[in-house]
């Protein structure tokens, strides 16, 4: 006990001290997920996959959305994706009130060309 | 003779971290019998499996409790490569072992904190729970979650873990076993603890046996009851020891705890050794369609994950019989006759997972 007591003494809290020093997410933590709109194909095989129904694809007007109060970030999305436009980050989206709820949704829309259209 | 009098005990109480209720039928200090009710916190998992797949369904059977996470992912995952007839490679086998004896040992190392704050040695639990934060850190370097893991897949496992880590891994593990032989050095000698565990509590083996105990409340009574003698995952290629104590109290139950955490980390160890190269899953063609049942140890004892499939994408039926659940009427028998003041203590060493028993 004596020993634990001058190790706690000696070696200051186990704790982070959080302002000052944030903690470190590793590499493959699972954040949140974040879409690369320009390359995305817009094949719909990420909201088919997901678990929780959180994606939503729209091709007709290139749009991509998710609900991040929904997303579980089980990564499935991420290693489904044919192209590879998805990425798992290893931070959290930012907390929100259910008031916001509509900000959850977040939503990525491809900026068509005026030659396409 | 004294009046009875009833003491709800729970849904909401200090030393209970889960949500269970008694009425405890005490005379003076005496409890003469106890009437539990569960289903505070039901969530209707079990449910699920008529709205969604059999491959997203791991992910609800991940979420069916936080500290044995990993174990209903592997039972359910098991089930499903059972019915389907899949071959999981033998290194996915390792890893889900390693997994499982990681999540064994930081379950144990939270019991010693919630058991040392339940007998009001607070800070006893929080040098408990300081250690568990290097399993914690462990997971997240090697599956990306720290409580809720999502690596176990139906066909083997998402993620790999590389030589260098797993060699990171062991050193960790033993830098943490060192300062868990000086946290259970405590639970082992203290007086105080001693006093408040030796002889409470008490389950003969004849009466563990006929309750229906699971896990170490089974083990601290004599009963040598250990489902990784199934030889499930890679258990069957290591070392595995069932930790047996006979004295069936409260006292018996933690020794058992201390030895299994130390045996876990052993078993962690072996298996770093042994893993074999390979590929860690395989692809999963068609749909389940028969039953199974399968059979593994949780931290506190054994879960039993029934999976019933007709040939389509959604499973038939998806059933659960969880370690707690059938520690209850043991529990309801050791309350009989015990101090007021012993129950919350009685209540610990039984390790109830409250959010396991109702799903």
């Amino acid at each position: 006990m004596t020993k634990t007591v001058t190790k706690n003494l000696l070696s200051g809290p186990a704790t982070l001290m959080y302002p000052k020093r944030k903690r470190t997410f590793t590499a493959i933590t699972r954040g949140r997920v974040e879409v690369d709109i320009d390359r995305c194909i817009f094949c719909g095989l990420c909201s088919r996959r997901c678990p929780t129904y959180a994606i939503k694809v729209t091709k007709d007007c290139k749009e991509w959305q998710i609900d991040r109060l929904k997303c579980c970030s089980c990564n499935l999305c991420v290693e489904i994706c044919p192209v590879k436009c998805l990425s798992m980050e290893n931070q959290y989206s930012p907390a929100l009130t259910l008031a916001e709820k509509a900000a959850a949704i977040y939503t990525a829309r491809k900026v068509v060309e005026a030659s396409s259209k | 003779m004294a009046r009875k009098n009833i003491i709800p005990f729970g849904p909401q109480h200090p030393v209970l971290p889960e949500p269970i209720h008694f009425d405890l039928v005490t005379e003076d200090e005496k409890v003469v019998d106890a009437l539990p009710s569960i289903s505070y916190v039901h969530r209707g998992l079990e449910r699920l499996v008529e709205k969604r797949d059999f491959v997203d369904m791991v992910h609800v059977a991940d979420r069916i409790c936080g500290l044995c996470s990993f174990m209903h992912c592997l039972g359910y995952c098991q089930a499903v490569e059972a019915i389907m007839k899949i071959e999981v490679p033998e290194r996915a086998l390792y890893l889900r072992s390693i997994w499982a004896e990681l999540s064994r040992v930081h379950s144990h190392i939270f019991w010693f904190g919630a058991a040392a704050d339940a007998f009001g040695f607070e800070s006893l639990f929080m040098q408990s729970l300081r250690l568990r934060e290097t399993v914690l850190d462990i997971f997240e370097e090697t599956t990306g979650g720290r409580v809720i893991l999502g690596v176990c897949k139906v066909g083997g496992v998402r993620r790999d873990i590389s030589t260098e880590t797993l060699k990171g891994i062991v050193s960790r593990l033993n830098s943490l076993k060192v300062q868990l032989d000086e946290l259970s050095a405590v639970f082992i000698n203290d007086y105080s603890i001693k006093h408040r565990l030796v002889g409470v509590g008490y389950i003969s083996k004849e009466d563990a046996y006929t309750l229906g105990c699971v896990g170490p409340m089974a083990r601290a009574s004599g009963l040598a009851l250990d489902m990784r003698a199934l030889g499930y995952a890679a258990y069957k290629y290591l070392d595995v020891e069932p930790m047996v104590e006979s004295a069936g109290d409260c006292y018996a139950r933690c020794l058992v705890r201390i030895r299994e955490t130390f045996h876990s980390i052993d078993l962690v160890r072996q298996a770093t050794g042994k893993i074999p190269e390979g590929p860690v899953d395989v692809k999963v063609k068609g749909t389940p369609n028969g039953e199974y049942f399968s059979r593994v140890e949780q931290p506190r004892g054994e879960v039993i994950h029934y999976v019933k499939g007709n040939g389509s994408k959604i499973l038939q039926r998806f059933r659960v019989r969880v370690p707690t659940f059938s520690n209850i009427p043991a529990m309801i028998k050791v309350l009989k006759g015990s101090e007021v003041a012993d129950v919350p203590n009685i209540i610990l060493t039984l390790d109830p997972c409250i959010s396991c028993t109702e799903r």
